[in-house]
């Protein structure tokens, strides 16, 4: 989980050039994290490559939070 | 009664300096930015490439002109084109902050668009499907895109649009803006071209219509306009903005007047995909046209950058074309191609030679055209051979001549009576 949450919070910072104190698991990728709609396509696509898996696309509707993302992959690669 | 427009700011970004002054002095100074191709390796495909030299713009950063984070979501062909806007907003001293941005438009060609960005997409697409293509692939990729970006990054509010018109792309923007102002449709142009194409879909593209020169050994004199050795063009890239604005605005607001614009002018060949018209008639009539739009005698130009690409074909045709506007004038006024140095940067030419049209009347002198050895019977003018030279200018002209006959001409001239 904590391993997890590094790495998706690598990402984050990355694509969205935010810091990392602000990835917080109860950040909202949009509104607190500046994401577009299509900043949230393409960090979906980020974060399949990096965990090998792919989000459905009725899952990735309902990712709102970073602690949404982190469970997501936490149950699936689990 | 139209409004006069002037030139007041200059920004570029070219394969000689990434800003006005390093570009300037290198054009005086008669420097090539050819090389061997360095943004990708010709010898990684299935044949050899026949050309494997550019133009390219070295050391480029974006990241003083875009955040790091908006980079990533631009081809490189809208970073040129937002650097060398912001440059020149920043030369004509035009404070975003206190214009009325509803007056402020942008009109910026681009002649192939986001080529680097197809290519790499088209190549994600064949090997891991279609749900790994960008979602910002369409926005990256598409012509109009540089001037959407810079309006979204300046906050230009008024009108905004786009030529694509292969080679012509940056003249007929710039042309298009200066009738915006004319018609009093905004107070200020943010104008130009941008292209990025040295990329290995559009050397093959090029390399098979064999417009490009294979001078492979010997870059730097490969981009030879008008000398007989001349074997094709040498692919440039980068961005060359102007600011324009009424004279009106420009005169309330304490601007520093570099020039004003005066002509445009623009013709079909109505001939053929690629090859000038017979004779370069689609051109010489642009020229006239826009001669006739400035008001001005033939005898009163002093100065035309040329097309000039280094082709067999183009510089013949464009060499009669201003025998046919000019008459015996062509004789005595100058001529030369900064393509000798510059290489083609295509929808970014017309931008980046705009900007030496203004300069030359400026500083009351005019750049070379580099590697001229040879004579040509077929090219028979004064094309300033090899070293810049100082000139009265106190009128000069600019043709941009594009792939499907696209044929465009702008006239610039010395701030007299304001």
């Amino acid at each position: 989980m904590a391993d997890t949450l590094e790495r998706v919070t690598q990402i984050i910072v990355e694509r969205l050039d935010v810091e990392a104190d602000e990835v917080t698991l109860e950040a909202s990728i949009k509104e607190d994290l500046g994401a577009d709609s299509l900043d949230v396509v393409d960090l979906i696509m980020e974060l399949e490559d990096e965990f090998n898996l792919t989000i459905e696309e009725e899952d990735a509707e309902k990712i709102n939070t970073v602690g949404d993302i982190v469970n997501y992959i936490s149950a699936k690669v689990s | 009664m139209s409004n006069r427009v002037v030139v007041t700011g200059l920004g570029a970004v070219s394969p000689i300096g990434n800003d006005l002054s390093t570009f300037w002095d290198n054009l005086l100074a008669g420097k090539s930015g050819a090389g061997p191709l360095t943004r990708f390796d010709p010898d990684s495909f299935p044949t050899p490439f026949t050309t494997r030299i550019a133009a390219e713009v070295k050391d480029f950063d974006p990241l003083p002109f875009i955040d790091k984070k908006e980079v990533r979501k631009m081809d490189i062909f809208i970073q040129y084109a937002v650097a060398a806007a912001k440059m020149a907003i920043e030369h004509a001293k035009l404070d975003m902050e206190k214009e009325d941005l509803d007056e402020v438009g942008v009109y910026i060609g681009s002649g192939i668009g986001g080529m680097n960005t197809i290519e790499a997409n088209a190549q994600i697409l064949h090997e891991r499907g279609p749900k790994r293509v960008s979602p910002f692939f369409i926005p990256m990729l598409i012509a109009n895109m540089a001037s959407g970006q810079v309006s979204i990054l300046t906050g230009a509010k008024g009108p905004n649009s786009a030529s694509v018109t292969a080679c012509a792309s940056g003249t007929h923007s710039i042309g298009e803006a200066f009738r915006i102002l004319q018609r009093g449709e905004a107070s200020v142009m943010i104008t130009g071209g941008t292209e990025a194409t040295v990329t290995p879909l559009s050397f093959a593209g090029f390399c098979s219509a064999h417009a490009m020169s294979t001078r492979n050994d010997d870059p730097e004199h490969a981009s030879r306009p008008f000398d007989k050795e001349r074997d094709g063009f040498v692919m440039g890239e980068g961005a060359g903005i102007l600011v324009l604005e009424t004279l009106d605005h420009a005169l309330a607001r304490g601007a520093n007047i570099i020039a004003e614009m005066v002509g445009y002018g623009m013709t079909a060949d109505a001939h053929h995909l690629t090859a000038p018209a017979p004779e370069g008639e689609g051109a010489r009539r642009s020229m006239i046209r826009a001669l006739k739009d400035a008001n001005l005698e033939p005898t009163e130009v002093d100065y035309i950058n040329a097309h000039g690409t280094s082709t067999d074909l183009n510089d013949k045709f464009e060499t009669m074309a201003i025998k046919g506007a000019f008459g015996n004038h062509a004789y005595k006024l100058a001529v030369s191609s900064t393509k000798s140095m510059t290489g083609h940067l295509l929808g970014a030419a017309g931008g980046i030679e705009a900007i030496v049209l203004a300069k030359s009347i400026q500083d009351q002198v005019i750049p070379a055209t580099i590697n001229y050895e040879f004579p040509d019977p077929d090219c028979d003018l004064d094309y300033v051979p090899n070293e810049a030279r100082k000139a009265n200018v106190r009128v000069a002209l600019s043709n941009s001549l594009g792939f499907g006959g696209h044929n465009a001409t702008i006239i610039m001239k010395a701030v007299e009576e304001v």
